[in-house]
C-alpha cells in the first residue's frame, strides 16, 4: 500500500490543495451531515456530480494503457440514455431498461473494439465514427427531443440512497473496485500494459493481444452506459444533444492526470478515478467562490499543458537530475 | 492529364457522391438547381469552408486539430469586444485577431513539436484554452451593430439567375483558392506532403520538420480566425459557444473529401466537395421538412465509415509488399 | 583499381556508444574516388552506426571524419547532403505518397514567380531518370512502382544531388537478379566518373561481382580492409563470422553423446517469399545449432517454428503427432520457447519491471484469471535472477535499465519459467558483454544435459561447433545442409555456407 502512496503523492497534494481551496470558499465544506438516513456534504457533493467522468475514467484508463483512445463514450453516453429512457417509456420495467441501456454500451464498444483489432483501424479514427453518428443514433431514439420519463426505479438510478450514500457515489465506487480487481487480481492489467507498451513482444510471450484489445473498448463502453444512465436519470430524461458532450475529454484528462501515458503502457485505476476526483473538485470550488464557471476550462487547460511538459521526452533528463538533487538533498 | 489511381480514388469517390445526391435532390426539389439555393449552400457553409481549408493543411501533415471551433468562437467574441466596446474599425479587429490567430497557431505546432506531445491532446488544450477565454469575455451573445458591418453584407456578386453571392461566400472560395495554391503549387505545401507521408524520412531528405509543422498549424490556426470573422458578419453578433463540435465537421469534411487522416494523401479541392456534400444533406432535410436533423449526423457517420473503410481497402492493395529481412 | 587512386573520405576512430554497448569502436574508414567499397559484417557489428556517423543522422563521439583533406562533423542527413556524403537505404527513405518527380527535387524543386514549376519538374525529372535507364512517367505517386524501381529513384537523387560519396545500405536485398544487373552497371558507371560508393550487402557473390576493396566490422570494431581480389572467400566468411583462417579453435568440442528422443520433426516446412521448404529434427538433450549468414533465411526457420509467421508447406510433428501452429500461443503451449534476435523490439516489454517480464510468458499460458499471486510472482523471479545471475538490486526496476546481457538472461528466465521442452533462441550472444556471453553459453550447456531440446541460431560458428550436436547451415533463404557428429567443424560450417554442394543436404541426422 506504501507504494501506492508513493505513486499516488503528487495526486494526493493537488487533490489536498483544491479540497482546501473548496474549504477557503466554503467554510463549512468538509462537514458531513445525516439527514434523513442520507449523508450530505462538500465531499459527498463532488463525487456524486463526477459520477459519471468517474466512470468514464475507469473505462478509458484501460483503453490508454493499450496506446489507444476512446473519443466515442460521450456519445455512448447519449444513445444509453435514449435506450433506457425509451424503454420504460415503451412500458418495460426499470431493470429490463437498465440492461438494456448496458447491453447498448457493450454493442457499441464491441464496435469501436472490432473495428481496432480486426480492421485495424487508428482508434481515434475508429471511434470518431461513433463519437459523430452516435449522437445522431440518440436523437433518431429520442427523436430530437428531451424524452423524459416518470418511472421512479429509473430515476432512482440517480436519486436513490442506499447505506446513506447516492446510488451514483455507490456505483462509481464499485464499478472501480470491480475494475480494479479485475485488471490487478487476474493478469489482465499484466497483460494491457504488456500489450501498450510493446505489441510484439507481448504477442511473442504469448499474450492474447487481439482479445485483451476488444476487451478494454468493450468496458470502456460498458462503463459509458453506466454513466449515461445516470445522467438521464438525474433529469428523468434523456437528452441526446447534451448527455455526456464533451465528457471523453474530462475523461482522457483525468487518466492522464492519473499518471497513464498516452503512449501506452502503465496505468492505474485507482490514480484514473483520483484524477476525476481532482477535476470535479476543480468545477466545485469555481462554482461555490461565485466565479465564473469558464474559469474551470482556463484551469483544465493549464493542468493538461502542466502535465504534457512533465512528460515530454525533452523534459526528462532535466526531471530527471531535478528529482535527484531533491532526494541527494534529502539524504543528507 | 490526371489519371486514375488508388491516389485519386477517394477525391473521384466523393465527387460522384456529391453529384448524384446533388441529382437526387434536384430531382425530388427542381428548385434546388436555382442558383439562389447554390448561394446559400455557399454562404451558409462559409465558415465550415474556410476551417476545412486549415483542416486539410493539419490532416495533409499527419495531424489534427481540435481547437479550431474555440478558435471561432473565441474570434467572434472577441471581435465583438473589440468593435462594440473599444470602439475600434473592423478592419483593425480583423488584423488584430488574424494576426493573433496565427501566433496562437505557431505556438501549438511548437508545442507539438518540441514537446513530442501528441496533436490530439495538445489542440485539446488549446480548445479549453480558447474556449475559456472566450467565456471569460463575455457569457452572452454580443450584437455587432457597427456600420462597416451593414456595408460588408451589401457587397455581393449577383449570379445568372438571381442568386447573390456574399461577401463570406466570396471569402471562403477565396481561402480555398489561396490555400490550394499554398499546398499544391509551393515548396512549402510539398513539405506538408512530405511530413505526412513519413516526417522520419522527410527529415532524411532534409526537410526542416520543427518550421513545416509550425507552419501548419499557424495556417490552422488563422483560417480558425478567418473562419470567426466569417461567423461573426454572418451572424453579426459575437457568442463564446459558437462552433461548439464544428471541428468534427471540418474533420468529417476533409476525410469525406477524400484525405487521408493518417496523413500524406489528399488535397484541397476534395475538401469543399466534403463541405458542399454535408451542406448538401442539412439543405435536403430542409426542403423535406418531414426529416429530423439527426439524419445529417447518422449520415456523416455513415459517410465517414465508408469513405474510411474505402482508404483502408485502397491502402491495403496498394502498399508493397515487405520482406523480413 | 589501383592504391594509387586518391583518398577521397577518411574517418579515423569513429566511436558511438549507446547505453551499455558499444556500438562502434575506434573504426577506420577509407574510401578512394572511382571505388566501389564493401561494408560487411553481421547484424550488429556496427554497419549501420557507421552509416549513421557518416551521414549525421548521429552525433560522431569520437574520431574524425575527412572529405577531401577537409574535416567534416554533418549534424543532419541534410548538411551530410550538402558535403555530398548521400546513403539510400534497403528501407527505401523516400515519401510513397509524393510522386516520383516529388520525390527527386523535395526541397529544391524548381520554382517560376515563386510557384512550384511542376511542368518543368517532370521533364528534368524524366531526363534524369533517363540517365539511369528508367523511363517511367515521373509524375505517378511513387508507390506506384517496384522496390527496385524506388532504390533507382533514391540513388537518382542522391546522384542528382551532387554526391561525392554515395552509401548504399542493402540496396539489393528485395531485388531480382535483372534488377541487381541495372543497379550494378550503375554502380560501376557512378564509380567511373570518380565518385566512391560504399556497399552494404549481404550477399558474398554480390561482394565479389562488383566491390574493389572489403572492410570488415565485427562487434563494432575493425576486423581488416583488404582488397577484393585478394581475399578468398573463406577467409572473408571468417573474418566476418570471428573465426581466424588459421588458428585452431580455442574452445573444445563437447563429448559426443548419446542421442535423446526426437521431440520435433519438420518436413519440408516453408513459406513463399520467406523460407523454402527445410527439414530438421530436434532432440531432447540436443542442441541443434542453426548457422548462415544475415539474411540466409536463418531467422524465418525459427519464426515459422515457433507460429510467429504461418507455414504455407509442409508438417511439425512433435512427440509423434501432427500439430498446426496458428500462432505462437499454439507453440508455447506445446513446450516451446523463443528469444527472438531483436530483443528491444521482440522481446523485453520496457516499461515492465524485471520478475513481470520474466513471468509474462508462464503467466501468459496460465491465461488471465489465474493470476500468479505477486509473493510466487517475487519468488520466481528471485529464483531466475539467483540462477542466472541477472545482475539488478532489485526485481522491480524495469528491465530497460539493465544492460543488454542481463536483458537476455532475463529473457532466457522468461522460456525458463515456463518449463520448456523446446527452447528456440536467435541470436542469444549477440551485442552483450564477455562476462554474460560465456554465462549464456554455459547455461545453454546446463539446460541440454538436463533434457531440453535446443535450437540455436548464431553467427558465431565457432561457438555453434562447440556447443551444437548437429548444425543445419542456410543460404539463399534455402537449407544448405546439416552436419553432424565429427563433422561440426568451425570450417565445414563456414565451407557450407560460402559453397554450394560442400555437404549434402541431407534433411535428417544419420
Amino acid at each position: 500500500m506504501s507504494g501506492w502512496f508513493m505513486a499516488a503523492r503528487s495526486r494526493l497534494i493537488l487533490l489536498a490543495l483544491v479540497l482546501l481551496a473548496n474549504v477557503a470558499v466554503a467554510p463549512g465544506f468538509l462537514e458531513l451531515r445525516l439527514v434523513e438516513g442520507r449523508l450530505f456534504g462538500g465531499i459527498i457533493d463532488i463525487l456524486n456530480r463526477g459520477a459519471p467522468v468517474i466512470l468514464l475514467a475507469i473505462g478509458m484508463a484501460p483503453v490508454i494503457a493499450t496506446r489507444g483512445i476512446d473519443l466515442s463514450v460521450g456519445a455512448i453516453m447519449a444513445i444509453a440514455g435514449a435506450v433506457a429512457a425509451a424503454s420504460v417509456n415503451a412500458g418495460h420495467a426499470w431493470p429490463v431498461a437498465v440492461l438494456a441501456a448496458l447491453g447498448t454500451g457493450l454493442v457499441c464498444g464491441l464496435w469501436n473494439g472490432v473495428l481496432v483489432t480486426i480492421f485495424r483501424l487508428q482508434p481515434i479514427v475508429a471511434t470518431l465514427i461513433l463519437m459523430v453518428a452516435g449522437r445522431g443514433i440518440a436523437q433518431m431514439i429520442t427523436e430530437g427531443r428531451v424524452l423524459t420519463f416518470t418511472d421512479d426505479g429509473l430515476a432512482g438510478v440517480s436519486s436513490a440512497t442506499l447505506l446513506g450514500l447516492p446510488l451514483p457515489v455507490l456505483i462509481a465506487l464499485a464499478a472501480a473496485m470491480i475494475t480494479g480487481l479485475l485488471v490487478r487480481a487476474t493478469a489482465l492489467g499484466l497483460f494491457i500494459e504488456a500489450v501498450g507498451t510493446s505489441p510484439r513482444a507481448a504477442r511473442l510471450a504469448g499474450v492474447p493481444a487481439p482479445g485483451i484489445l476488444i476487451g478494454v473498448y468493450v468496458w470502456s463502453g460498458l462503463m459509458a452506459a453506466l454513466a449515461g444512465l445516470i445522467a438521464a436519470a438525474d433529469i428523468r430524461g434523456a437528452d441526446a444533444n447534451n448527455a455526456g458532450l464533451w465528457l471523453e475529454l474530462d475523461a482522457i484528462l483525468a487518466v492522464v492526470i492519473g499518471g497513464t501515458s498516452l503512449y501506452g503502457g502503465r496505468f492505474s485505476i485507482s490514480l484514473s478515478v483520483l484524477g476525476a476526483v481532482i477535476l470535479q473538485g476543480m468545477r466545485t470550488c469555481i462554482l461555490r467562490a461565485g466565479l465564473p464557471p469558464e474559469l474551470n476550462l482556463l484551469l483544465m487547460a493549464l493542468v493538461i499543458a502542466l502535465v504534457l511538459v512533465v512528460q515530454s521526452p525533452a523534459c526528462q533528463p532535466a526531471i530527471a537530475r531535478l528529482t535527484t538533487r531533491l532526494r541527494r538533498r534529502g539524504a543528507a | 492529364m490526371m489519371r486514375v489511381n488508388a491516389r485519386t480514388l477517394p477525391f473521384l469517390a466523393t465527387l460522384g457522391v456529391f453529384i448524384l445526391l446533388y441529382a437526387l435532390c434536384a430531382l425530388q426539389y427542381p428548385a434546388m438547381l436555382s442558383s439562389r439555393v447554390i448561394a446559400n449552400l455557399l454562404t451558409d457553409n462559409a465558415f465550415l469552408g474556410v476551417l476545412a481549408v486549415g483542416m486539410t493543411f493539419v490532416i495533409l501533415s499527419g495531424g489534427i486539430d481540435l481547437s479550431v471551433g474555440a478558435v471561432m468562437g473565441f474570434t467572434t467574441v472577441a471581435l465583438a469586444v473589440m468593435i462594440e466596446g473599444a470602439g475600434l474599425h473592423p478592419l483593425v479587429s480583423f488584423t488584430i485577431m488574424l494576426v493573433g490567430g496565427a501566433l496562437f497557431g505557431c505556438g501549438i505546432g511548437a508545442a507539438i513539436h518540441w514537446l513530442k506531445a501528441p496533436p490530439f491532446i495538445v489542440t485539446l488544450t488549446a480548445m479549453f484554452l480558447a474556449r475559456g477565454a472566450a467565456l471569460l469575455l463575455s457569457t452572452d451573445s454580443i450584437p455587432v451593430r457597427h456600420e462597416f458591418y451593414q456595408t460588408l453584407s451589401g457587397l455581393s456578386l449577383t449570379l445568372p439567375g438571381g442568386g447573390r453571392l456574399g461577401l463570406i461566400a466570396l471569402l471562403m472560395l477565396l481561402a480555398f483558392v489561396a490555400g490550394g495554391v499554398l499546398l499544391h503549387f509551393t515548396r512549402a505545401g510539398l513539405k506538408v506532403y512530405a511530413l505526412g507521408g513519413n516526417a522520419r524520412f522527410a527529415g532524411l531528405m532534409g526537410i526542416d520538420t520543427a518550421r513545416t509543422t509550425i507552419l501548419v498549424y499557424g495556417v490552422s490556426s488563422t483560417m480558425a480566425a478567418l473562419a470567426g470573422i466569417i461567423f461573426s458578419l454572418y451572424t453579426r453578433s459575437g457568442y463564446a459557444l459558437t462552433g461548439v463540435g464544428v471541428e468534427l465537421d471540418a474533420i468529417a469534411a476533409v476525410v469525406i473529401g477524400g484525405t487521408l487522416l493518417s496523413g500524406g494523401v489528399g488535397g484541397m479541392a476534395g475538401s469543399l466537395i466534403g463541405v458542399l456534400i454535408q451542406g448538401l444533406i442539412l439543405t435536403w432535410i430542409t426542403f423535406d421538412g418531414s426529416l429530423s436533423s439527426w439524419w445529417t449526423k447518422i449520415a456523416i457517420g455513415m459517410l465517414l465509415f465508408i469513405f474510411i473503410g474505402l482508404q483502408r481497402l485502397i491502402l491495403q492493395f496498394s502498399a508493397p509488399t515487405r520482406r523480413t529481412g | 583499381m589501383g592504391d594509387l587512386a586518391a583518398t577521397l573520405l577518411s574517418a579515423h576512430g569513429l566511436t558511438r556508444t549507446y547505453p551499455g554497448v558499444r556500438a562502434l569502436d575506434g573504426v577506420d574508414l577509407t574510401l578512394r574516388a572511382g571505388e566501389i567499397h564493401a561494408l560487411l559484417g553481421e547484424n550488429g557489428a556496427g554497419k549501420s552506426t557507421l552509416i549513421n556517423l557518416l551521414t549525421g543522422a548521429q552525433p560522431v563521439e569520437a574520431g574524425s571524419i575527412h572529405l577531401d583533406g577537409r574535416e567534416v562533423r554533418p549534424k543532419s542527413p541534410a548538411e551530410a547532403a550538402a558535403n555530398g556524403i548521400v546513403a539510400v537505404y534497403q528501407e527505401i527513405t523516400l515519401l510513397p505518397n509524393l510522386s516520383v518527380a516529388e520525390n527527386i527535387y523535395l526541397g529544391r524543386e524548381p520554382t517560376r514567380f515563386g510557384l512550384v514549376d511542376r511542368a518543368r519538374m517532370r521533364r528534368e525529372a524524366a531526363l534524369l531518370l533517363a540517365r539511369f535507364g528508367l523511363s517511367i512517367d515521373p509524375a505517378q505517386p511513387l508507390s506506384a512502382f517496384s522496390t527496385a524501381v524506388q532504390q533507382l529513384i533514391a540513388i537518382a537523387r542522391a546522384v542528382d544531388m551532387s554526391a561525392r560519396v554515395l552509401i548504399l545500405d542493402e540496396p539489393t536485398a528485395s531485388l531480382d537478379s535483372a534488377e541487381v544487373a541495372v543497379l550494378f552497371r550503375l554502380m560501376r558507371e557512378l564509380a567511373a566518373s570518380g565518385m566512391a560508393v560504399l556497399f552494404v550487402t549481404h550477399f558474398l557473390d554480390q561482394v565479389y561481382e562488383v566491390t574493389d576493396r572489403i572492410t570488415v566490422l565485427r562487434g563494432g570494431k575493425l576486423v581488416g580492409e583488404r582488397r577484393t581480389a585478394a581475399l578468398p572467400r573463406l577467409d572473408l566468411v571468417a573474418m566476418m563470422l570471428g573465426k581466424l583462417p588459421s588458428g585452431d579453435s580455442h574452445l573444445q568440442r563437447h563429448a559426443a553423446r548419446e542421442p535423446g528422443a526426437p521431440f520435433v520433426t519438420v518436413n519440408g516446412l516453408g513459406k513463399q517469399h520467406l523460407v523454402a521448404p527445410f527439414n530438421a529434427e530436434i532432440r531432447q538433450g540436443e542442441v541443434l545449432g542453426v548457422a548462415g549468414l544475415l539474411g540466409s533465411g536463418r531467422t524465418e526457420t525459427a519464426l515459422l517454428l515457433f507460429g510467429a509467421e504461418r507455414a504455407d508447406a509442409g508438417e511439425i510433428i512433435v512427440d509423434g503427432r501432427p500439430v498446426t501452429l496458428k500462432g505462437p500461443r499454439d507453440a508455447i503451449r506445446l513446450g516451446f520457447g523463443f528469444c527472438p534476435e531483436d530483443r528491444k523490439l521482440d522481446g523485453i516489454v520496457p516499461d515492465l519491471s524485471i520478475a513481470e517480464n520474466i513471468v509474462l510468458a508462464l503467466q501468459a499460458r496460465l491465461g488471465w484469471m489465474k493470476r500468479l499471486p505477486p509473493a510466487r510472482q517475487r519468488e520466481l523471479a528471485d529464483t531466475y535472477i539467483k540462477l542466472l545471475n541477472i545482475r539488478t538490486p532489485d526485481a522491480e526496476k524495469p528491465i530497460q535499465l539493465l544492460s543488454g546481457g542481463n536483458q537476455q538472461k532475463a529473457l532466457l528466465a522468461r522460456w525458463l519459467a515456463t518449463q520448456p521442452r523446446l527452447l528456440i533462441l536467435d541470436e542469444p550472444t549477440r551485442g552483450i558483454d564477455v562476462g554474460a556471453h560465456a554465462e549464456i553459453i554455459l547455461l545453454l550447456e546446463k539446460l541440454r544435459d538436463e533434457g531440453m531440446a535446443l535450437y540455436v541460431i548464431s553467427s558465431e560458428v565457432e561457438e555453434v561447433a562447440a556447443y551444437a550436436d548437429r548444425v543445419m547451415v542456410m543460404r539463399e533463404r534455402r537449407q544448405a545442409g546439416m552436419l553432424a557428429g565429427d563433422d561440426v567443424t568451425p570450417s565445414a560450417i563456414i565451407d557450407a555456407i560460402v559453397m554450394p554442394g560442400a555437404v549434402p543436404p541431407s534433411g535428417r541426422a544419420a
